[in-house]
């Protein structure tokens, strides 16, 4: 298998990457792009995790990660079956506890979790021995969406990160992908700025390790990456904004500002795009947008990361 | 008669005697021999307290009674060092009718008919709505000492001038929770640099600041007494200090988990520190330790909130607020003597005289005909705070596991013996 690394994952699970130090995140990254050959094979399919079994427990809408991580273990020959609020017990009152208890006693050997509740997630895995893995919580963390982000960056950059200056615009304050990826980009020795207007920046944001911004066009002024996010539109209803057009013409990623970034500046996009609202349709159509490639990144990177945890204990080598 | 000998007061040691339901005396030890056919207990250097006063409790009966009852939480109160109990209204149904608090107090005299002693506060408006003025005198006259929309905080400054005003006209003291409802939707902990990290939603103490501040000039307007209820941030201790410098009848109080804790006991999504108002900053503890060392925080309080294990065993999100403090209080306040931010004498001042002064209940100064409630206290034991080491049925507190100082041996309420 493309990970030669002969130290067992120390992980039972991936929570956050603060829980990752930089090597572990190289060798994670290292093995997702093993992967990402053998998804550019014409047979896509291995049989690393056969008879093991991924529980996707998505608590909260979710399309796109979802399918990746369900991709991810297809393409690694696991078992997968989802779970989603709608249509279980969920919805008739049961506790996080008790479905958990119930996924477990079906014995899975890893269990994705997506939920509204920031901590859900260390929840699970403190209640169970199966893997787990943070398919998003709510504001609070992203780590698969970050490890993405960074293989995709990667890909472009190399392994050549520090001193890179990379910006994340939108809304900081309720976004888990904002917080995953100043941590990850940090540890990997990348300046990380932040751009919004201040409503939509988190409590004590001053303390945070990164330029803050609400110009976008100072945010801009040399970076060599932006990563966009997604805007809620129920912002404007919660009295965070005065209304979406202000906030696009203030914000709204295009090629006016991409001129002040220097050249060859990246852009990223967690998806699904508001196009004309936090990124113009022309910037997310341009070569510069990595948006695809993070999809594509996602898969590689979730195989890696299912593939580091369901193998685990079998020692040695995962 | 009674004779407690070699009890330790103070720096003192001392022999007590009491006769019947009062203090007779408290001398030197030694200096004079018990009376004759005098029951005669040997305390052996135990410290001598009077029974403590908890202002700010709730017992969750009617209506919650799997997470407490009247029963259990005076038990644990006993226990703790409690002679008298003030319980909160947020109670299914509300205490907002005679009928509800003496239901409350029979409840309490049958199952401790020695005491602790149970003095209902009487829901400020009716169903905590914050809409119509809750009738004060009936139940004021129903057993009622205080008032207070604890757990629902008023957003109407005229409904607050009102109920300043009628409790007033009946000498119950108004006891505020000062949460600006606006600021505080949707919060889980403390707005800060820990809510920002953990991704959580938090509510700043400015919220909390802002009523105190609304308060405080009401009650300069009006010259009534107002009661700031577990205060947690420096900016509300000096609106506090503000207003008594003004000579405002402002009187407030805090609980012994924001004289210890900070935010960071949320680090880990810590539902058993998740508590209403939220613990704060470092500075904020300062500020509050501080406060009641020198008194512009009146009295310490546990704002006991006990919960079923169930409930708190959840996300952040939905894990309720409040935690568990009758059986704690005195050992977690001792671990501030120890520490040198409190003295013993300020534990007799924050626990038992300011209260009673306050809320107008019985006190025991050891001054001759004084009620003879009192306990002994070992202060060099030490125990681990286990659910089976606490009698509340609620066990949900952070400091679980942690080793404590100080214990209860023995207590007399009204001369009698409960343990």
């Amino acid at each position: 298998m493309p990970d030669d690394n002969r130290h067992p994952w120390p992980h039972k699970d991936l929570l956050d990457v603060t829980q990752l130090d930089a090597a572990e995140v190289r060798r994670l990254l290292d093995l997702a792009a093993g992967f990402q050959e053998i998804n550019r094979r014409p047979v896509k399919k291995v049989p690393t995790l056969k008879g093991k079994t991924v529980v996707l427990f998505f608590a909260e809408n979710s399309t796109r990660t979802k399918t990746s991580f369900d991709v991810a273990a297809k393409r690694l020959s696991a078992d997968t079956f989802a779970l989603s609020t709608a249509g279980s017990s969920i919805n008739k009152g049961e506790s996080l506890k008790d479905t958990g208890l119930t996924l477990q006693a079906m014995n899975p050997d890893v269990i994705v979790i997506r939920h509204q509740s920031s901590g859900a997630a260390r929840y699970l895995a403190e209640l169970l021995p199966c893997g787990v893995v943070n398919g998003g919580d709510g504001w609070h963390a992203h780590p698969t969406q970050a490890l993405l982000d960074c293989f995709s960056l990667r890909e472009v950059w190399g392994d050549d990160f520090a001193g890179r200056e990379l910006l994340i615009l939108g809304d900081i304050a309720h976004s888990r992908v904002a917080r995953s990826n100043l941590h990850l980009l940090r540890m990997l020795g990348v300046k990380v700025r932040l751009c919004a207007p201040r409503t939509l920046l988190p409590a004590g944001v001053d303390h945070w390790p990164a330029e803050v911004y609400s110009d976008l066009d100072k945010a801009m002024d040399g970076v060599d990456a932006v990563m966009c996010l997604r805007l809620q539109l129920e912002r404007q209803q919660a009295g965070l904004l005065p209304d979406l057009s202000e906030y696009s013409r203030r914000y709204c990623l295009d090629f006016r500002h991409l001129h002040k970034a220097k050249p060859g500046c990246r852009v990223l996009h967690p998806g699904p795009m508001n196009r004309g609202l936090e990124i113009s349709s022309a910037v997310a159509d341009a070569p510069e947008c990595l948006v695809l490639d993070q999809v594509a990144a996602g898969v590689a990177t979730r195989m890696a990361i299912l593939y580091l945890l369901a193998t685990r204990t079998e020692g040695g080598a995962a | 008669m009674l004779s407690i000998r070699n009890a330790r007061h103070l720096d003192a040691p001392v022999d007590l005697l009491v006769d019947g339901a009062r203090i007779v005396t408290m001398t030197p030890a030694g200096h004079v021999a018990p009376p004759e056919g005098c029951e005669v207990f040997e305390a052996h250097g135990l410290r001598l307290f009077p029974s403590l006063t908890d202002a700010h409790v709730h017992l969750r009966e009617p209506g919650f009674e799997y997470k407490e009852e009247i029963a259990t939480g005076l038990d644990a109160a006993a226990h703790g060092g409690f002679g008298q109990v003030m319980c909160m209204a947020n109670t299914k149904p509300v205490n907002d009718t005679a009928a509800v608090t003496r239901f409350m107090l029979e409840r309490a005299r049958e199952s401790h008919p020695d005491g602790p002693r149970l003095y209902p506060v009487a829901a400020a408006s009716v169903g905590l709505k914050g809409e119509a003025l809750a009738p004060l005198a009936e139940m004021r006259a129903a057993g009622c000492v205080a008032v207070s929309n604890d757990g629902r905080p008023l957003e109407s400054a005229e409904l607050v001038r009102r109920i300043m005003e009628y409790a007033a006209d009946l000498g119950m003291v108004f006891i505020d929770h000062c949460e600006d409802p606006h600021l505080a939707r949707g919060w889980l902990m403390h707005e800060g640099d820990v809510s920002g990290m953990l991704g959580i939603k938090g509510q700043p103490a400015a919220g909390e600041a802002m009523q105190a501040a609304r308060d405080i000039m009401l009650a300069e307007y009006l010259g009534l007494p107002v009661h700031i209820a577990h205060v947690s941030s420096r900016l509300t201790v000096d609106l506090i200090a503000w207003g008594k410098a003004r000579g405002v009848r402002v009187t407030a109080e805090t609980c012994p988990h924001y004289l210890l804790l900070d935010e960071t006991a949320l680090e880990g999504y810590n539902t058993l520190a998740k508590v209403s108002p939220p613990l704060r900053t470092a500075d904020d503890r300062a500020a509050l330790r501080e406060a009641v060392a020198s008194g512009i925080v009146d009295i310490l309080v546990t704002d006991h909130a006990p919960h079923a294990a169930h409930e708190k065993d959840e996300t952040l999100d939905l894990a309720p607020c409040g935690l568990t403090g009758l059986d704690l209080a005195l050992s977690l306040t001792w671990e501030l003597v120890r520490e040198g931010a409190l003295t013993e004498a300020d534990v007799h001042r924050l626990w038992s005289r300011r209260p009673a002064e306050i809320f107008g209940l019985p006190r025991n100064d050891f001054a001759p005909g004084d009620p003879a409630d009192f306990f002994l206290f070992d202060a060099d034991a030490t125990w681990e705070v286990t659910p089976e080491a606490l009698r509340s049925r609620g066990k949900n507190t952070p400091f679980l596991g942690r080793r404590l100082h100080g214990r209860v041996r023995h207590h007399w309420l009204g001369g009698k013996a409960l343990f």
